[in-house]
């Protein structure tokens, strides 16, 4: 009895492990969350659940374009990178600067004979790639479904606690 | 000690002053061509981009110290505002230099953002406009203005193409004018991008060079024709601007005046203007020099007789 559960274990874990190994190729190191707090500022870091968005998306290259091996999308990628090589950095931030206008990005801005000269930041980045996969799926597109503000973020934009007390403002039609 | 003699010294003073008289008169004249100065910012915005999150309006009221708003800059219910019977959209105010309007144009599945502000031309007209000077077009491309020099006489607000300085209504003593300033003194100055650029989500808003924006708006719209209209506004458009909007939908349909020249405000009196100083300067003395040579013997006829006639031939 105890003998035949003891292979029936191998076996298992046999079996596991050769289902895993595949996926292990694509995904080594995929995480199963990202905490997104690196700009958070007016608004609260972001827990991203990447093992679901992984399963949503489907092909890696939807969100990492070129850089996780698993080939570009984009036609126009593709010319250049075409190998299905994994990158050394796979990270947004990687590639796609905190602080897009510094006079570094702004000199590159201007370099003639560099492909990616009109790179969009990280903030943009996570915006373009989110919202427009989110109105396509009907997935959370209002700014607090994915993040709630900060207490500076209310005192900016004059909401929550710092809201304008409720005047006389008639709104709609004004003469 | 001095050897200047004072045949020098005239002859010296008198080119001196011819030079000076000329001076301005060219410059007059030359203003028409002026394309921008080569290093000058600008910032890009695709409109292909915008959320209508109204993110850069909180960002210029916090930067520029503006008061407290009427309502929350995350209240959605601004875009319905509507002004002169249903015309007109929000505009730019003494209290919000920027604002964010929502339009329905009929290929858009979606709203279509569009941010107002000053377009900083490279030849303004509330500058040519303004007859105490207190607009400044400076190196960084940015068009700012002197509170303490402004009469509050309202003359640019007429002259600006794109209706946006606004005037201190509520001020009772001491109105002026009040604009966008690019975040000229704390940031732009600086190398920094404006407020409403650095919190700006969805990078709308790209700040750089105005000569590599253009050439990054063309690509954009090379690499991606079935998303962008061809047309950059701002480009030319009265001359050209230090901001400038690329769209996916027709411009007119986003609320912009697509009917304005592509020639600066400017060249509309160049000519004129151009003429004045000549005119003050040349015409009271020719015409005096006229007067005297056709009244030079009509006043000897008045003499008496006493005299020998001596101005007579």
């Amino acid at each position: 009895m105890f003998g035949v559960s003891n292979w029936h274990m191998k076996g298992l874990l046999l079996l596991l492990l050769t289902l895993l190994l595949p996926m292990g190729v694509y995904a080594m190191d995929a995480p199963e969350s990202v905490t997104i707090d690196t700009i958070a500022k007016y608004y609260e870091p972001v827990e991203f659940d990447h093992a679901m968005h992984m399963d949503v998306a489907e092909d890696c290259s939807v969100c990492h374009h070129h850089t996780t091996g698993t080939g570009a999308t984009n036609p126009y990628c593709s010319k250049c990178h075409s190998e299905n090589r994994e990158s050394a950095t796979v990270a947004c931030q990687g590639c796609h600067s905190a602080d897009p206008f510094s006079a570094e990005s702004i000199r590159r801005q201007g370099e003639l004979n560099l492909f990616h000269d009109d790179l969009i930041g990280l903030k943009g980045a996570y915006h373009e790639n989110c919202l427009g996969c989110h109105r396509q799926m009907d997935g959370p597109t209002g700014c607090e479904d994915c993040h709630a503000k900060t207490d500076a973020g209310e005192r900016l934009y004059h909401s929550g606690k710092y809201a304008p007390e409720p005047s006389t403002h008639s709104a709609a039609e004004h003469e | 000690m001095s050897k200047v003699s004072r045949r020098k010294f005239l002859a010296g003073s008198l080119a001196g002053g011819v030079a000076a008289m000329l001076a301005p008169v060219k410059k007059v004249l030359a203003s028409g061509d002026f394309r921008g100065f080569p290093d000058g910012m600008g910032v890009l915005v695709d409109l292909t981009r915008c959320v209508g999150c109204r993110s850069c309006e909180a960002a210029c009221n916090k930067e520029q110290g503006l008061p407290a708003p009427d309502l929350p800059f995350d209240d959605d219910s601004v875009f319905d505002e509507t002004f002169h019977h249903g015309t007109q959209k929000r505009r730019t105010t003494e209290k919000a230099y920027t604002v964010v309007n929502r339009y329905e144009p009929k290929d858009s599945d979606q709203p279509v953002y569009r941010k107002v502000q000053c377009n900083h031309c490279n030849e303004p007209a509330c500058l040519t406009s303004c007859f105490v000077k207190a607009y400044t077009k400076t190196n960084e491309g940015a068009v700012i203005y002197d509170e303490h020099v402004c009469v509050g006489c309202r003359t640019c607000m007429v002259a600006c193409p794109h209706n946006i300085p606004a005037y201190a209504y509520s001020k009772v003593i001491d109105p002026v004018v009040k604009k966008c300033i690019f975040c000229y003194d704390t940031r732009v100055s600086k190398g920094r991008p404006p407020a409403c650029v650095e919190i700006c989500p969805a990078e709308a808003l790209t700040f750089g060079k105005r000569k590599d924006l253009l050439r990054l708006a063309r690509a954009r719209i090379k690499s991606s024709p079935e998303k962008y209209q061809q047309e950059i506004y701002g480009e030319h458009t009265v001359g050209g601007s230090a901001w400038m909007y690329i769209a996916g939908v027709p411009f007119e349909e986003l609320g912009f005046d697509t009917t304005l020249p592509n020639e600066p405000i400017i060249n509309n009196v160049k000519g004129f203007l151009g003429m004045v100083p000549m005119v003050l300067a040349i015409w009271p003395a020719l015409f005096t020099g006229f007067h005297l040579l056709a009244t030079k013997n009509k006043d000897h006829d008045h003499h008496d007789d006493s005299h020998t006639g001596e101005g007579e031939k």
